[in-house]
């Protein structure tokens, strides 16, 4: 009974539950969004901001509330975004979403993913899909809407 | 070919909450309970959203579809006449449960359906629909609709809706910090100008049943009519619409053993005359021009197009089924598990039972809040042991917004829950912070 769950609940996952990396305001911020998970509640601002006159990420920040996926997520998203441009953050959101869309299937790139790989196991449980899609729906939008400015 | 049901009628020895012999016979007619989920025996507490269904209820529903499947009330071949038959004995067996007659149930899609059937009837009575008779419905601008704080969404949009288009003001009954309200905190809401009071006889967050009487005689004296959200109580306790004195009452057939998609609006008989129709179109007509319609009298007049005919039929068979093992006991049998729930849950550290305290009724559910792990980790922890709950804000947005959390865990019992199962949950619970390391106070937050 515990293997399934704990394919869910990977260790890096309940780590950063916990210990929540980019937990916060961010003054300057280029640009922020909100977004929602209606059915259970959750909700989350991700703020990006970039180094002065280039399209590189200097910080990722968020505030939110939600469950144990949704706030590790965000919380991994908050490591792996400073340094990449724009693109690359696209680039980072759009596989992160084809992992999360496999229903396990496959094996996540962790040169590409990083510690994000730990969500694999989340992809299995449909249910908690958009859990873990939230603060990175909300990245992606700050990054069109900072691309476009 | 139909199975025998266990549910058998009652002896004069068998009183008070079930036995656990008896559940564990009435289970025998509960396909669906009879499984694994995540390697173990599947524990069912979610049934306040939705119950599971015994043999009896689906093989009504294929019986009828097997034999009888027809249009209702038009036609004139035998199934037909059969059809017709049937889906309106299964009115009248519904309307005897809850002791109203006949002609005051109208079928519905749902308990949402028939809020909204009052709502938008209310809606077209102001808006000169219905003639004289419905003005005894109309709102003014300033007249007041109330609500509690906690109720289902349900129960509190449609309402805002119809604040909306008539001008009327939507007035709140605040709840305390456990989520609970009394007749004197609605009786200070309560005005000269209030139309409609809405409530849910059972809150299906906190379990609290509310005192319907005193409602009835506070919304009674200035004019008021109202409006009992029945979702919780109909399935799980004796009600009679006569001795409420209520004017409306809805309520779910999936949530009583029976089918979705079929739901029952009981009207008072005068009022029911006077309520303009929701949706119109076939079947609920006498005469129609290509100018102008006159409407046939509730509750047909509230039935437009084609009804839920199996689902009628499979619902009167649910109620069968409740009357046979007799609702006093279900709900005897739910407030013991009521309170094994509350107990085994408040007494474990760091776990908060929201609703009313110990010595205050509730219905058969508790909600509960478990300090740092979020709802939906601890459903997910249940589930894996096989227990079945619902997580979220439970269609209850403000109530929750109120007890300041966005989400809680609900457990909900119905006549087939054993006191294992509720074992189960408390020991599954307990073991739920420390998997997600909320028992540590490294690392509290």
């Amino acid at each position: 009974m515990s293997t399934a769950l704990d394919s869910l609940y990977q260790q890096v996952i309940l780590d950063h539950a916990k210990s929540r990396h980019g937990d916060g305001e961010l003054p300057g911020a280029g640009a922020e969004h909100y977004e929602r998970n209606p059915t259970c509640g959750d909700e989350i601002t991700v703020r990006v901001a970039l180094e002065p006159g280039t399209d590189r990420i200097a910080a990722l920040r968020w505030q939110g509330a939600g469950c144990s996926i949704s706030m590790a997520s965000a919380s991994v998203l908050a490591d792996l975004a400073p340094g990449l441009t724009l693109d690359e953050l696209d680039e980072l959101v759009g596989a992160f979403r084809e992992m999360m869309r496999s229903r396990g299937a496959g094996e996540p790139d962790d040169e590409v993913l990083g510690d994000a790989v730990a969500f694999h196991g989340v992809s299995k449980f449909v249910m908690r899909v958009k859990c873990g899609m939230l603060a990175w729906v909300a990245a992606e939008a700050c990054a069109a809407e900072l691309a476009a400015s | 070919m139909q199975t025998t049901p266990h549910a058998t009628a009652r002896s004069a020895a068998e009183r008070g909450p079930l036995t656990d012999a008896e559940v564990v016979r009435l289970r025998a007619d509960f396909p669906a309970l009879a499984q694994e989920v995540s390697g173990e025996p599947l524990a069912y507490l979610d049934s306040g959203a939705t119950a599971q269904r015994p043999t009896a209820v689906l093989d009504a529903e294929r019986a009828f579809l097997e034999t009888t499947n027809s249009a209702v009330h038009r036609g004139a071949h035998t199934l037909a006449a059969l059809a017709t038959e049937a889906f309106e004995e299964a009115r009248e067996t519904v309307a005897r449960f809850i002791g109203a007659q006949a002609d005051e149930v109208v079928w519905t899609a749902n308990a949402t359906d028939a809020i909204n059937l009052v709502a938008y009837g209310m809606a077209n009575a102001t808006h000169g629909r219905g003639g004289e008779a419905a003005r005894r419905l109309a709102l003014r601008p300033g007249d007041e609709i109330v609500v509690t704080e906690a109720e289902h969404h349900a129960n509190l949009v449609p309402w805002q809706e119809l604040a909306a288009v008539t001008g009327a003001v939507l007035r709140v009954v605040a709840v305390d910090d456990d989520g609970v309200w009394t007749s004197a905190d609605l009786a200070a809401v309560v005005g000269d100008r209030t139309r409609v009071v809405a409530l849910a006889h059972v809150s299906n967050v906190t379990g609290l049943v509310a005192p319907v009487q005193e409602v009835v005689a506070i919304a009674h004296a200035v004019g008021a009519v109202v409006v009992l959200d029945a979702c919780q109580s109909v399935p799980h306790r004796p009600v009679d619409v006569r001795a409420l004195d209520v004017d409306f009452l809805a309520f779910s057939g999936h949530k009583m053993l029976g089918p979705t998609g079929i739901g029952v609006l009981w009207g008072r008989a005068e009022l029911l005359g006077a309520l303009p129709p929701f949706r119109t179109g076939g079947s609920m007509i006498t005469t129609v021009t290509l100018e102008a319609s006159e409407y046939l009298p509730a509750p047909q007049r509230f039935e437009a197009g084609t009804q839920p005919v199996s689902q009628a039929v499979a619902l009167a068979e649910a109620v069968r089924y409740l009357e046979r093992v007799g609702l006093d006991r279900v709900q005897e049998h739910e407030e013991a598990l009521a309170e094994q729930l509350v107990a085994g849950l408040s007494a474990l550290p760091g776990v908060r039972v929201v609703g009313p305290p110990a010595h205050v009724a509730r219905s058969g559910l508790a909600s509960f809040v478990v300090d740092g792990v979020h709802a939906h980790d601890v459903g997910q922890f249940l589930d894996a042991r096989g227990i079945a709950v619902r997580v979220g804000h439970h269609c209850a947005q403000p109530l929750h917004r109120r007890l300041g959390v966005t989400a809680t865990t609900r457990a909900s019992t119905y006549l087939y829950t054993t006191t294992a199962e509720v074992e189960r949950l408390v020991a599954g619970v307990a073991a739920v912070r420390a998997y997600f390391g909320a028992d540590d106070p490294e690392v509290a937050r």
